[in-house]
């Protein structure tokens, strides 16, 4: 196994088939952008998907979206900028060879993912207790008992959902829904439609087919979620390296990288607040 | 350099020793030899799969299987050729081990990535070939919604394995592309780079803007099955169609995957063995890019028959239409080439022949279906299942197999014998045709295609068809004989048998590890062939001016 791709005459961290630095690092570079370009037309379906039917049933959407916490949402918001924004500042900090800023800031930044990640634990349980789920999942009615132990309910759940009793014939106000372009689905051809799953279609303001807006907010949220998990492992690892000192002015590319892939996690996050929780 | 470099002996595939020394190799040659073994390993389980239809189709009704065998037999045809062995095919393994030396350099971009980007294909395809084992899928290789969500065929397993596959699509493409850009020697600007290298570019574009919505596509699918998200169920306000959309909005590009680097092995193959310079080089290159944006525009006309509105069907119409023109250019450039050439009709030349025959052929009747009206008619018919094997096999594959002849005495040092394969060439020419012309008719009088069942009247044409594909799997027999009897037997090859320009001919045969004994290498006029003359004593073309193969060797 004499396959190595070190040479003598080169920097330990240049590769034989590259000839100096800059070439390396622009090529990282590019690598990376290319990387972050699938990043997006990876999470494009999915907008293209919440294109579709938001359009489609914009008043499930508006509907649906009263029941995220626009607070936890927003400080979840701030949380990843602020650490976008020490993220950068490691960049800066690795490059000018400052190994102690390098290191507390990329701690920080860490710190930043798993405060994203814990506010999210947070929102999810929620939704999972109200039955504000995906799909064949979705059952908001089974939380009848709301009615016996509501004031117990309410002490526990007001901070993180302050619309949690569906079945309640509440309208918000200022809430106008539009009407559906496309005819429900259970008008579908025979044969290609399951029978009625029971929601409760008769309560005059539940929309149907509230589910696919919780489908796509948890796909979007959960993808996005495990994107952050990646990056945090990945700062995780440069964060080793660079206690150890491999980085400075003439190496940095690693931390460059990783940094791109955070703002890429941070800015999706960017576009994923306004369009699921500040809908009106 | 290093020391390898220093007897002539020592070459990429001797320099080191043991499975090891290959299974986890960083060296482009070697990852693209073994993408060729994988590969060709998976176009004959795919091909013994299309064996089983043909066989099976000899009768209405059972011949050799039962209906539901039948349709998972179809299924792995379809998946195993276009996503372990067509998509892969011409990039990963010819374009591995030909676009560094093409480009004078010693590696792609990403070594380590590029061997990742094989272990995920290895991983993705023991996936796929695992789920034909545990219960086979029957749902056709496009897994259409609702059916996929509902059978009880392990679609979620082999899905799993397509989402592997494409990851290992997207590094090679994403290697490549930083490759052209960052690793082009001195004087090789991007117009005096050989036409492959724009066709591996163009595709490598698809491969990374168009893979990943493959990647959510199948996530959702895995998704509905597993969690019941309901996106694509009709019964929890979901779209079935979304998943029609979002899939062609990958495989249609795919279909430019599969194309793309084999135009541009044609470009290779025509101007050599013409022995004249390409003709409309600038033509044939942007004509690739022009394909591969077009291709993102054109996923409709898959769906012409699936409620789209008439304007959506006119819009995706009119596109598709539009692709036939950077398509003809590169045709009418293939000609100008020939043109007044000296023609030489070698094994890889002939392959290039039978391109341009069958490849007009497939493209033309694509434009019968992408016209709306005669759509209705033809659409789900043996004319698709024509027209698409027209391109892909007749096209993607003849041209594979082109350069595959063209680039082994390179690969392996060894001369194949020249007389078999032509003849095998010849042969599989004659099977193609007698295979897939037969079910355009069959298409056009309206037998529709996976079906297990037809009509009496269709008896003898399925007959001919399926004597077909004996006769290619003849030839198919043939070409691996003698390619294999070539590696034991064959004649050692020259550093350069056809007399090309290009820079993978400026080294040795095979070449050495680190790809021109460190030799700093520059641009030159790929199809300038004025500096090679044919020397009778070593079978090959020599510098005019002397020297070790290399004219800007000083």
């Amino acid at each position: 196994m004499t396959d190595s791709h070190g040479s003598e005459g080169h920097p330990a961290h240049l590769q034989h088939h590259f000839d100096n630095d800059r070439q390396q690092f622009s090529a990282s570079k590019l690598g990376m952008w290319l990387f972050l370009a699938t990043e997006i037309l990876l999470f494009a379906g999915l907008f293209v998907a919440y294109a579709v039917y938001r359009s489609n049933h914009p008043e499930i959407f508006i509907y649906a979206s009263q029941f995220l916490d626009t607070t936890l949402g927003g400080i979840n918001t701030m949380v990843l900028l602020l650490s976008s924004f020490t993220m950068a500042w490691g960049v800066r900090a690795a490059q000018l060879g400052q190994k102690k800023l390098l290191v507390s800031l990329l701690a920080i930044t860490l710190l930043g993912g798993f405060g994203f990640l814990g506010i999210k634990y947070v929102e999810y349980e929620a939704k999972w207790k109200h039955g504000l789920l995906w799909g064949v999942n979705f059952n908001p009615a089974s939380h009848d008992d709301h009615g016996e132990d509501a004031g117990h309910a309410a002490v526990e759940a007001e901070e993180v959902a302050p619309a949690p009793v569906v079945t309640e014939a509440v309208t918000p106000e200022g809430l106008k829904f539009e009407p559906t372009v496309v005819p429900p689905s259970a008008t579908g051809p025979a044969g290609t439609v399951e029978p009625d799953d029971g929601v409760d279609h008769d309560t005059g303001v539940q929309p149907e087919n509230v589910q696919i807006f919780f489908g796509i907010y948890f796909l979007m949220t959960g993808l996005h979620g495990i994107h952050v998990l990646v990056g945090m492992s990945l700062i995780f690892w440069i964060l080793l390296k660079s206690m150890g000192g491999a980085y400075g002015p003439k190496y940095f590319t690693p931390v460059d990288l990783v940094g791109l892939y955070w703002h890429l996690v941070d800015l999706i996050w960017i576009f994923l607040f306004p369009l699921l929780y500040l809908i009106h | 350099m290093s020391t390898a470099a220093t007897t002539r002996d020592s070459n990429y595939l001797n320099v080191t020793k043991g499975a090891l020394s290959w299974l986890l190799t960083l060296d482009h040659k070697r990852i693209g030899i073994l993408y060729l073994v994988s590969i060709l390993s998976s176009f004959f389980l795919g091909g013994m799969m299309a064996m089983l239809i043909r066989t099976e189709l000899l009768t209405p009704g059972d011949t050799i299987m039962t209906a539901d065998q039948y349709n998972q037999v179809f299924t792995l045809h379809g998946a195993i050729m276009i996503f372990l062995f067509i998509i892969p095919g011409i990039p990963a393994a010819l374009g591995n081990f030909v676009l560094p030396l093409m480009l004078g350099a010693k590696d792609v971009a990403f070594p380590r990535l590029n061997l990742l980007s094989w272990w995920l294909w290895i991983t993705g395809a023991f996936i796929a070939v695992a789920s034909i084992l545990i219960n086979a899928v029957d749902t056709g290789w496009t897994f259409y919604t609702p059916y996929s969500t509902t059978t009880g065929t392990s679609v979620t397993l082999i899905v799993t394995g397509v989402f592997i596959l494409g990851f290992s699509s997207i590094l090679t493409g994403l290697n490549f592309i930083v490759t052209i850009h960052k690793l082009r020697p001195k004087g090789m600007t991007w117009f005096k780079m050989p036409l492959l290298l724009w066709g591996l570019y163009s595709t490598a574009i698809i491969q990374v803007l168009a893979t990943p919505v493959l990647g959510i596509t199948l996530l959702l699918l895995a998704m509905e099955r597993i969690m019941g998200i309901g996106i694509f169920d009709a019964a929890l306000g979901g779209d079935p169609v979304l998943f029609q959309h979002f899939f062609w909005f990958y495989s249609h590009p795919a279909v430019y995957i599969m194309i793309l680097p084999a135009m541009g092995v044609i470009s290779e193959l025509i101007s050599v063995f013409s022995r004249k310079h390409i003709f409309g080089y600038k033509f044939i290159a942007f004509s690739s890019i022009a394909i591969a944006v077009f291709s993102f525009l054109v996923w409709g006309h898959h769906m012409f028959t699936s409620g789209q509105s008439e304007l959506v069907n006119m819009i995706f119409s009119a596109l598709t239409f539009s692709v036939s023109i950077p398509s003809a250019i590169k045709v009418f450039n293939w000609l100008a080439t020939m043109y007044k050439g000296r023609i030489q009709l070698d094994t890889p030349m002939l392959y290039a022949l039978s391109f341009l025959f069958l490849f007009t052929i497939g493209g033309l009747t694509g434009l019968f279906l992408a016209t709306l009206a005669t759509d209705i008619h033809l659409h789900d018919t043996y004319f698709i299942v024509a027209h698409f094997h027209y391109v892909m096999f007749g096209g993607t594959v003849i041209a594979f197999l082109g350069g595959l002849h063209y680039w082994w005495p390179k690969m392996t040092g060894k001369m194949y014998n020249e007389k078999l394969g032509r003849i095998a060439c010849l042969i599989l020419f004659v099977g193609f045709n007698v295979t897939f012309f037969t079910q355009f008719v069959m298409g056009s009088r309206g037998m529709p295609r996976r079906y297990f069942h037809y009509q009496e009247e269709f008896t003898s044409l399925n007959q001919l068809s399926s004597l077909g594909s004996y006769i290619m799997a003849v030839a198919f027999f043939m070409i691996a004989g003698y390619l294999l009897h070539s590696l034991a037997k064959g004649r050692k090859a020259p550093a350069n048998p056809w007399g090309a320009n290009s820079l993978e001919w400026h080294t040795t045969s095979p070449p050495p590890f680190d790809n021109f004994d460190g030799r700093e290498m520059q641009g030159v006029d790929p199809y300038d062939y004025t500096g090679w003359k044919y020397d009778e004593s070593i079978e090959g073309y020599v510098p005019v001016g002397g020297g070790d193969g290399s004219r800007d060797s000083r």
